[in-house]
């Protein structure tokens, strides 16, 4: 069985120092070696961002794609072999922005993959230009008055997309955020892992020690019921969302290739791709 | 007796003008006649004029004809647009309801039959199209108990009661109108068909089964006119051999998710017009740029923006040759029957993965909708090439990564798909190395640049140009792609009657641009006329840009959203050569 290392690649990540990808980054090759994969069970889909360079650093198979589209291309790669563990991840801009609309309808198709965003409030590629994830007044680049949008809830959208998983972490507690892709892993069906990764170089305001003074922890609740999901969506509003840990799990909702009429176990890549004269010739003679 | 003629139905959208077509023609179909169907419909579902036509010929034919012999009208409205096109002393069979009459200046002769009523006594006004379909039959004096056959094909599942009654619908149509006109009509008799069972489809239908064929499993896409029928065909089929369709978000979603898919080893396309076409744009360059392979319909329709969503239009040409930001491997092909759509889409996922390269099927509305008889596909011709797919690479060692870029000979590199223990590898848009890790080393840059755009070097595709060129040096060279073939044959022929001589090449790979092949024609033809379905004249731009001659290329242009007839082409032809 794999270890960890083996997960790891002899590319070195041109992340600043400090920078929270960093944990996120070594959680996924945690959880990977955890649940028991082998380097090529695995396919990491990502975006354009500095997050999304991530693909490129894990020792598995791994595609890294064009801005705010991580999620389309996973849930391809999923229909196509639904072998293979994918993890699909990316940045705030990626998923919560340009890719918005893919977020919502992968949350609500529900095919079992595993989305990771990378969320540190800002753009850190493109040098730090505000996000949707930013709070009402943050100063950056293109909002040199401090923004005035409202700030986007990506828990409380998973929720009303009808999210069959939805948890949230933070880049330093690695322990945590590695058990919450195990079990993001292991969720048939789709898994939204939001996770804080403070930005050291363009966002000086959520920083590591703004995120220990503000995250409220779901172990302080220790009756909380995470197949509750009136309960789980009081308790993101109550936190304004800083709440981490797994807020809320449907273990009744079927996957997507579970539903799919006709749609085998064995990956769709592995199935033969001629058909027969005899099954042909049925085809041909609805048009006679 | 006579070898063709035309019908035509017209009506308010909605109210069976589309199921009246449809009944007629397959029961003509059933008797071995060459059928070519033309839909003309506009964007509203209900309400708003729309009439069928067909062309019915006891030979080959591929184009909608000049005029029109039967026009069947359920309002004043259909008689009043359509009766124009009729030939002198044309019929029109009208629903007696709305009390028609004939338009001054029109040379035809009218036969009111009671189709609602008749359709309303036997329980529903829905039977209107089967009074009105059988009295057609009846005036051509073709035989009833084929039709009756088809519409107990078409009704059977409903059960033996609404059989009966629709046939019943057929008896008193066709016995109405043959006493009003005495029997079926002489001018009307029709040769005898050849008996042979062809196929009856639309190009759509035909792209969706080769699909199947060519190994297609997976398709993602995002409805629109004129493409929605190849994703409501396969989401019927594709279940019985392990596959499916998804109806995606958006087209950005739709062709990023056919990449994926591609990416992880199943043939998957995603099918589109204009407007979806243009959102695919940055991801055919990530296919291009990763070399995945991925197919693309494009059905083309009136643009710009929502342009004419309904109607014939091929103006997306330079968009499918031209679109996606940088330099990538692309290739564009365009069937010009129902038979190219059926073996394109196969040739269209062999190249794709033999050259690893994004393709672009291009049709147009008249082609991807308009149905038509078509020779029977050949099983035996339907061949599956993965290329350079690889499936038993040796274990690596250590850090060491698959050579999925691997720099060769062809520029073609081995491929191989996630799940393999031997073939891990980097997979990005931004540049990279033979194993895929990202690289901005200039001499790297170069040869992967020239490793992907030398790709296609040798590419030609089947009938890359399909060539009818009976003289050595013609008075003309005609020049189409899509769906005008049959027009500029059938002008042709006029062409030929008139003394004036000419070839005809269809352009079936717009990209890379078959030069070397198309050259020698236009070197010896006299003058060189271009068609095409709009304003800009973008085919004879790519001609006069790969092969030159533009001292002799004219082009003939149509936009205003409809097909080409046949005394069109005749006419600005004769008036060119
Ligand atoms: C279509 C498109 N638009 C814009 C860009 C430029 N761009 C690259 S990354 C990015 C935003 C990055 O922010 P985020 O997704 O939060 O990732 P981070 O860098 O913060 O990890 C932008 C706007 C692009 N690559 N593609
Ligand atoms: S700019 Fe910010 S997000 Fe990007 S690598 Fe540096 S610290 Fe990380
Ligand atoms: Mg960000």
């Amino acid at each position: 069985m794999a270890t960890f290392k083996e997960f790891r690649n002899n590319v070195k990540p041109n992340w600043c120092p400090g920078c929270g990808d960093f944990s996120i980054q070594a959680a996924i090759q945690r959880a990977a070696a955890n649940v028991g994969l082998e380097p090529e069970q695995l396919a990491v889909i990502s975006g354009i961002g500095c997050s999304g360079r991530i693909s490129g650093y894990i020792n598995a198979y791994g595609l890294h794609g064009i801005h705010g589209r991580a999620l389309p291309i996973a849930q391809g790669v999923k229909l196509a072999n639904r072998e293979l563990t994918v993890i699909a991840s990316g940045g705030d801009g990626d998923g919560f922005a340009i890719g918005m609309g893919h977020t919502v309808h992968a949350i609500r198709r529900n095919l079992n993959i595993t989305y990771i965003v990378m969320d540190n409030q800002i753009y850190g590629l493109t040098k730090g230009q505000t996000s949707p994830r930013s709070a009402e007044g943050f100063k950056t680049k293109s909002t040199p008055e401090g923004s005035i949008e409202s700030t986007l809830s990506p828990l409380e959208i998973a929720m009303s997309a009808g999210a069959t998983f939805v948890a949230q972490s933070f880049s330093s507690d690695l322990k945590g955020l590695t058990s919450l892709i195990e079990q993001g892993i292991k969720h048939e069906g789709f898994s939204l892992i939001n996770v804080f990764s403070p930005c050291v170089t363009f966002n000086k305001i959520n920083t590591y020690d703004w995120f220990k003074e503000n995250i409220v922890s779901l172990e302080q609740f220790p009756d909380y019921d995470p197949s509750n999901r009136v309960a789980a969506m009081n308790r993101i509003m109550e936190t304004n969302g800083m709440l981490t840990g797994l807020i809320y799990q449907n273990t009744t909702r079927k996957s997507y290739e579970d539903m799919i009429s006709g749609f085998k176990p064995e990956g769709l890549a592995k199935q033969e791709l001629a058909i027969t004269e005899e099954q042909f010739n049925q085809l041909v003679a609805e048009f006679k | 007796m006579i070898s063709q003629l035309s019908w035509k139905i017209g009506g308010q959208q909605g109210e069976g003008v589309e199921s009246t077509d449809r009944i007629f023609s397959t029961a003509l179909n059933r008797l071995g006649y060459y059928l070519y169907g033309y839909r003309h419909f506009s964007s509203r579902i209900k309400g708003g004029h729309t009439n069928n036509k067909i062309r019915i010929s006891t030979k080959p034919i591929r184009a909608i004809s000049d005029d029109l012999d039967i026009l069947v009208a359920f309002d004043q409205e259909s008689i009043d647009l359509n009766s124009a096109e009729l030939r002198k002393g044309g019929v029109i069979v009208a629903d007696a309801k709305f009390n028609p009459t004939i338009p001054d200046g029109i040379d035809a002769r009218l036969f009111a039959v009671p189709i609602t009523k008749m359709a309303e006594e036997l329980g529903t006004s829905l039977m209107k199209n089967m009074v009105a379909s059988g009295a057609s039959w009846a005036l051509l004096g073709l035989p009833l108990e084929v039709f009756n056959k088809a519409v107990e094909e078409e009704f059977g599942r409903k059960g033996p009661a609404i059989v009966e009654k629709n046939i019943e619908a057929v008896k008193r149509g066709a016995e109405f109108v043959l006493e009003q006109a005495g029997g079926p009509l002489d001018e009307f008799k029709l040769g005898e068909a050849d008996g042979e069972q062809k196929l009856f489809m639309i190009g759509n239908e035909a792209i969706g089964l080769g699909s199947i064929a060519a190994g297609c499993r997976l398709m993602s896409a995002y409805p629109i006119t004129p493409a929605s029928e190849i994703m409501e065909y396969l989401i019927k089929k594709l279940p019985k051999f392990g596959g499916t369709v998804v109806q995606t978000e958006d087209e950005i979603a739709a062709v990023t998710m056919a990449i994926g898919a591609n990416y992880a080893g199943v043939r998957t396309m995603t099918a589109s017009a204009g407007p979806g076409l243009s959102l695919m744009m940055e991801a055919i360059g990530l296919a291009g740029m990763t070399e995945t392979p991925l197919v693309i319909v494009n059905t083309q329709r009136g643009g710009p923006s929502t342009g004419l969503p309904t109607k014939q239009e091929q103006s997306d040409l330079n968009a499918m040759v031209y679109g996606t930001h940088g330099e990538i491997p692309k290739v564009v092909i365009a069937p010009a029957s129902i038979e190219d759509c059926f073996y394109d889409m196969i040739e269209a996922f062999n190249v794709s993965e033999q050259y690893q390269v994004p393709v672009i099927v291009m049709t147009d509305l008249q082609l991807s909708l308009g149905k038509q008889s078509c020779d029977p596909f050949d099983y035996s011709k339907v061949q599956i090439s993965r290329g350079k797919l690889v499936t038993d690479a040796p274990a690596l060692e250590g850090p060491e990564l698959f050579k999925r870029y691997e720099l060769t000979e062809d520029g073609i590199s081995p491929r191989i798909l996630p799940g393999e223990k031997g073939g891990l590898h980097h997979v990005t848009g931004v540049e990279h190395d033979e194993v895929g890790r990202p690289s901005e080393n200039a001499m790297n840059r170069q040869r992967m640049m020239d490793k992907r755009l030398n790709k296609l070097n040798d590419l030609s595709i089947r009938d890359a140009i399909r060539v009818d060129a009976p003289n050595e040096t013609p008075d003309l060279l005609i020049i189409g792609m899509g769906s005008t073939g049959g027009t500029i044959d059938a002008a042709r022929t006029m062409l030929g009657q008139d003394g004036v001589t000419s070839n005809h090449i269809t352009i079936r790979q717009i990209h890379p641009f078959p030069t070397a092949a198309l050259t020698p024609y236009l070197e010896k033809a006299k003058k060189v006329v271009v068609i095409e379905n709009n304003a800009t004249a973008q085919l004879a731009g790519q001609i006069k840009m790969y092969a030159g001659y533009a001292d002799k290329i004219e082009s003939l242009l149509k936009y205003d959203g409809n097909p080409f007839l046949p005394l069109e082409v005749y006419k600005a032809s004769k008036e060119l050569s």
